[in-house]
């Protein structure tokens, strides 16, 4: 016995500690994995032991190998049972186990609960406190609800230390188990005022955070905050109490009024660069919820521009990026106030530091006109030439389309341009967005009629270039471009000046490697080209051509039928059929190119990404009944085909049950929402223009926007976009001098252009007239629609259920469950369900009687039950 | 709000690592593994501001961090902290690290990660600042250290 003793001792002599541990796989760094599972064993062995040092140990080292991405979950029990030695060293390794490694799927955290509360009611303050720590790292709903009454009472704890941890726990038990955070709350408010700065500032960040989700049930702390900031000295409270009211402010402006003198007096005397910072930031917020047009705050807002200016002008980088947040602020509201410093942005756009970079781009976004639209696209083009890493080259890419088509494309006066611009873009090598560049031609090219026949002739020149073609691999790759310019040769045919070559190009061999959306796109469009050839060859009477043609697609469609996307194969063998068909046609001399057209007609016209949603339903119309009998269970799980295609099997019906109650429908509805929001083939809400045919014949009733008409240009060739640039000024100078002739004999009507934004740039914009005329075609939506957003709240968000209405006393079911000692005679798990379930069915109906009123001193009833 | 804290080499390799919501241990990895990347790549005299790591929350956080050495110190934290004042605060954590260390180095933090997260508990407690007094922090830490020698003493 006593030789065991020995022999046990000896043993652990030769335990690794941790640094042992650390030494040993740092010295084995060839294989190093081998030594770490050599260790575990180890660590397993010295866990079955019974000495708490020897299991502290083993668990100390357990942790370290968790930050080296091993996963320690099996020693969720050995932790608890270190989590409950006496002794304050081995407590403590225990603890910071737990926290890097328990969360709500650990099994036993529940057998924490006791161990957690002995520890909070501990007489030493380390204790709690190291309790305090741990758990608020991997506390859970139950352990929530569990302690939350204990950790409440230690807010009132005579130690601050131990105080100052209660008080910043309780944000997590408040997230976790919102229902205690109306009966913690007025302790909470109370170490507002507590003695201990400590203390303090620890409730004032609690109330903060929680402020910053849900501002509007704060409001009534406006006044005691306001105390503290003109009280307190301590930055980070200030700088925390400002960020509160700058996010109150947008619901109370008169609080913003008061706020303004204050905060002045901060930014002219504060040393600390943070605190200015927060201070202009809440300035600029409390002047954007004032801004209805007061005329003293100009003199604040050009103070707030010119400390930022200061900012961004310093060479200390970190100032810089933050003067850039700051101002892209200020622009949404003042845009004037701001583009006087264009300049420097621009400059900021030079910045080796790619973070200022992307700021300055945000601002741009906010400070283009029509007047320097052309000029900041150059700039970024440059740019992009430049850019070495590919995603900055790819963030350039969709800011620049971004800035360009912003508001249905306000500030383009030259479409021409733009397109050579987006033909530009082609060029580049290797990035991720080719599709946008193609959504943007198609857009282009389909709400834009007057640039139809130069699109159509840049687009014929992509479908000749071989590079391309050559980056067919890539996915997302600018090969999609193909995709935009094959449909667009096909649909406005008529503009080709060259439909044969380009029938010819869009049929070469090398067509076979791109993927297969875009062959497909090719294949159908490959025969409206046909169709027009066919009908000029027929018009010219060369019956010989129309054979010809026919011949080559007779030729060249098989390979197409071979291909391996299943889209592709179809349409290719549908049309060969009907092309073999038209040639025996025409074998006997029957003129077929009016059919054949006739497969064409009509015109596709943009539809607006929501009028889906907004059709509405009609009367007697019940989306929940069944259609069909329900299938029986067997049948619909043994229709399992492998899938061919991944979208067929989302598609699929879910298995269901038969009865159809109040309840079922409302869970299948959901059921059928998550699907729909799961399907990436459900049209919510996509960015390219969807097509339908129309059965009504002509455009007319769409409605278009007029603009001054313009001589349009005419460039040969591949046009480069700095043509357009010189162009332009030149037409501008020109137009610029009949307009002071003009001005000078009669007055003028200002009606140019659609105009969304009232706050928009000076007058010299809107004197532009663009170069085409410009018949941008609204998107169609169903009668009597609105075009408004919906609510798209996330109703995962843990935020939601804090939102709730502090001011109200506390009803008597509303306290925190306190644990009772078990009664014999009757149990205590159905007694503590009960007040649960209470509250639980009280709790909505609270909320729907909650209203948003902001009197005080308003006699409320007491709801009980 | 912090998300995370994050230290580590100019390698990549973790010295340690304190996430303030649960995610599991590959992730974490990953995580750590794309900030170095993303860290990796700037430049010493550019700002200290990091939009876009893709794993870690959203479009609300920011990475901030400071370079010591041979060290990089990173915090993720979202909107609702001031980003110079995290600034700070990784300063006050490192010289808190200085005076508890005396000189510290990267081998202390490599050998004694577990009092590195102590010191770290008394800074920052669930993903929001506890205490951002040097002295204080200090204090409590030596406070707690004698503790530890006293119960040693007994187990001797």
């Amino acid at each position: 016995m006593a030789l065991k003793m020995v022999k046990g001792s000896i043993d652990r002599m030769f335990d690794k500690n941790l640094q042992d541990l650390v030494r040993g796989i740092r010295n084995h760094k060839e294989d190093e994995a081998k030594y770490i599972s050599q260790c575990i064993d180890e660590i397993k062995q010295e866990l079955k032991q019974d000495n708490i040092a020897v299991k502290a140990n083993a668990v100390c080292k357990l942790t370290y190998l968790q930050m080296l991405g091993y996963d320690i979950s099996w020693a969720a029990f050995n932790i608890i049972e270190v989590m409950s030695a006496s002794k304050f060293t081995f407590k403590r390794i225990g603890y910071l186990a737990a926290s890097q490694s328990f969360h709500e799927g650990t099994d036993v955290i529940m057998l924490t609960t006791n161990q957690i509360r002995k520890d909070l009611s501990s007489p030493s303050q380390y204790d709690t406190g190291v309790a305090l720590t741990g758990l608020s790292c991997f506390v859970t709903p139950d352990l929530a609800r569990d302690l939350a009454n204990d950790i409440m009472t230690l807010m009132s704890h005579t130690k601050p230390y131990i105080r100052k941890k209660a008080v910043l726990i309780m944000y997590k038990v408040f997230l976790k188990y919102p229902e205690s955070l109306r009966p913690a709350f007025p302790r909470l408010k109370e170490k507002l005022e507590d003695p201990d700065p400590g203390v303090q500032s620890a409730a004032v960040n609690v109330i903060c955070e929680l402020a910053r989700r849900n501002p509007k049930n704060y409001l009534s702390l406006a006044p005691l905050f306001f105390k503290l900031m003109t009280s307190s000295t301590n930055n980070w409270v200030l700088i925390k109490i400002i960020k509160l009211f700058g996010a109150l402010t947008p619901l109370e402006p008169r609080l913003g009024k008061k706020l303004i003198e204050p905060l002045t007096n901060l930014i002219h005397s504060t040393s600390a660069m943070s605190l200015l910072y927060e201070c202009v930031n809440t300035v600029i917020a409390v002047l954007i919820s004032l801004s209805s047009g007061m005329p003293n705050h100009s003199a604040s807002i050009q103070l707030c521009v010119q400390k930022l200016r200061i900012l961004i002008e310093d060479s200390d980088q970190n100032l810089k990026y933050l003067g850039l947040l700051a101002m892209s602020k200020i622009l949404k509201t003042h845009p004037k106030s701001v583009q006087s410093h264009k300049d420097l942005i621009l400059q900021c756009l030079d910045d080796k530091d790619e973070s200022i970079r992307l700021r300055a781009l945000d601002l741009l976004y906010g400070m283009v006109s029509k007047k320097n639209l052309m000029e900041i696209v150059k700039k970024l083009m440059t740019h992009v030439d430049k850019a070495e890493g590919t995603t900055y080259r790819d963030e350039l890419l969709t800011k620049i389309i971004d800035i360009c088509s912003q508001s249905n494309y306000q500030y383009i006066t030259n479409f021409e341009w733009y397109i050579s611009i987006l033909v530009e873009l082609t060029r580049l090598e290797g990035t991720r967005h080719g599709h946008l560049i193609a959504a943007q031609m198609l857009d282009v090219a389909i709400r834009v009629k007057a640039i139809r026949k130069f699109a159509v002739s840049q687009m014929s020149a992509l479908l000749d270039s071989a590079h391309l073609l050559a980056s067919s691999t890539q996915r997302n790759g600018i090969c999609e471009v193909l995709y935009a310019a094959a449909w667009i040769c096909g649909e406005f045919s008529e503009h080709l000046q060259e439909p044969h070559h380009t029938l010819e190009a869009m049929l070469r061999p090398r067509v076979t490697t791109l993927p297969g959306h875009i062959q497909a796109v090719y294949v159908q469009n490959v025969v409206k080209l046909y169709a027009s050839i066919l009908q000029q060859k027929e018009q010219a009477r060369e019956a010989e051509g129309a054979q010809a043609v026919t011949q080559l697609m007779v030729d060249r469609l098989p390979q197409f039928v071979q291909s391996a996307d299943l889209e592709v194969q179809e349409r290719a063998s549908c049309i060969l059929q009907l092309v073999k068909h038209i040639q025996k046609l025409q074998a006997k001399d029957v003129p077929v190119a009016e059919e054949v057209s006739a497969l064409f007609a009509g015109e596709l016209n943009p539809v607006a990404p929501k009028a889906q949603k907004k059709v509405p339903v009609p009367e007697g119309l019940d989306l929940d009944a069944w259609i069909n009998e329900p299938l029986s269970d067997s049948e619909s799980e043994d229709e399992r085909p492998r899938a061919v295609f991944h979208e067929e099997e989302q598609r699929r019906p879910k298995h269901r049950p038969s009865e159809a109650d109040e309840e079922e429908l409302a869970r299948r509805r959901e059921a059928r929402k998550q699907e729909q929001a799961n399907n990436p083939f459900y049209i919510k809400s996509s960015p390219s223009p969807q097509k339908r045919y129309q059965d009504t014949p002509g455009v007319e009733h769409i409605p278009v926007v007029q603009i001054d008409l313009s001589v349009p240009l005419k460039v040969p060739g591949l046009p480069m976009s700095d043509q357009y640039v010189k162009l332009e000024e030149e037409r501008r100078h020109r137009q610029k001098l009949e307009k002071d002739k003009r001005r000078k004999k009669r007055k003028e009507k200002e009606k140019k252009g659609k105009r969304r934004h009232s706050s928009l740039p000076t007058e010299s914009d809107e004197d532009i007239a663009p170069a085409q005329q410009v018949d941008i075609v609204t998107e169609e939506m169903p009668e009597n629609a609105l075009p408004s957003d919906e609510d798209d709240k996330d109703p995962n968000d843990p935020y939601r259920a804090l939102d709730i209405d502090l001011d109200k006393p506390l009803a008597d079911s509303e306290k925190l469950p306190i644990q009772k000692h078990r009664n014999t005679e009757t149990s205590k798990s159905p007694e503590k369900d009960v007040p649960m379930v209470e509250k639980k069915s009280k709790k909505p109906k609270k909320k729907k009687k909650k209203k948003k009123k902001k009197k005080k001193k308003k006699k409320k009833k007491k709801k009980k039950k | 709000m912090i998300q995370a804290i994050l230290v580590f080499n100019n390698h990549g390799k973790p010295r340690l690592v304190r996430f303030y919501q649960r995610f599991p241990e590959e992730i974490q990895q990953q995580i750590v593994r794309e900030t170095f990347h993303l860290v990796l790549k700037r430049d010493d005299n550019i700002c200290n501001f990091l939009e876009g790591g893709s794993l870690i929350g959203g479009s609300d956080y920011k990475l901030i961090y400071r370079h010591y050495a041979t060290l990089y110190f990173v915090f993720c934290v979202d909107s609702s902290e001031s980003e110079l004042g995290i600034l700070d605060l990784i300063q006050v954590f490192v010289e808190t690290l200085d005076k508890c260390f005396e000189n510290v180095c990267e081998l202390d933090l490599i050998f004694h990660m577990d009092k590195v997260h102590y010191i770290l508990q008394e800074v920052v407690m669930g993903g929001m600042v506890l205490e951002t007094n040097m002295n204080e922090i200090v204090a409590q830490i030596e406070a707690q250290n004698r503790l530890e020698k006293s119960e040693d003493q007994v187990l001797a």
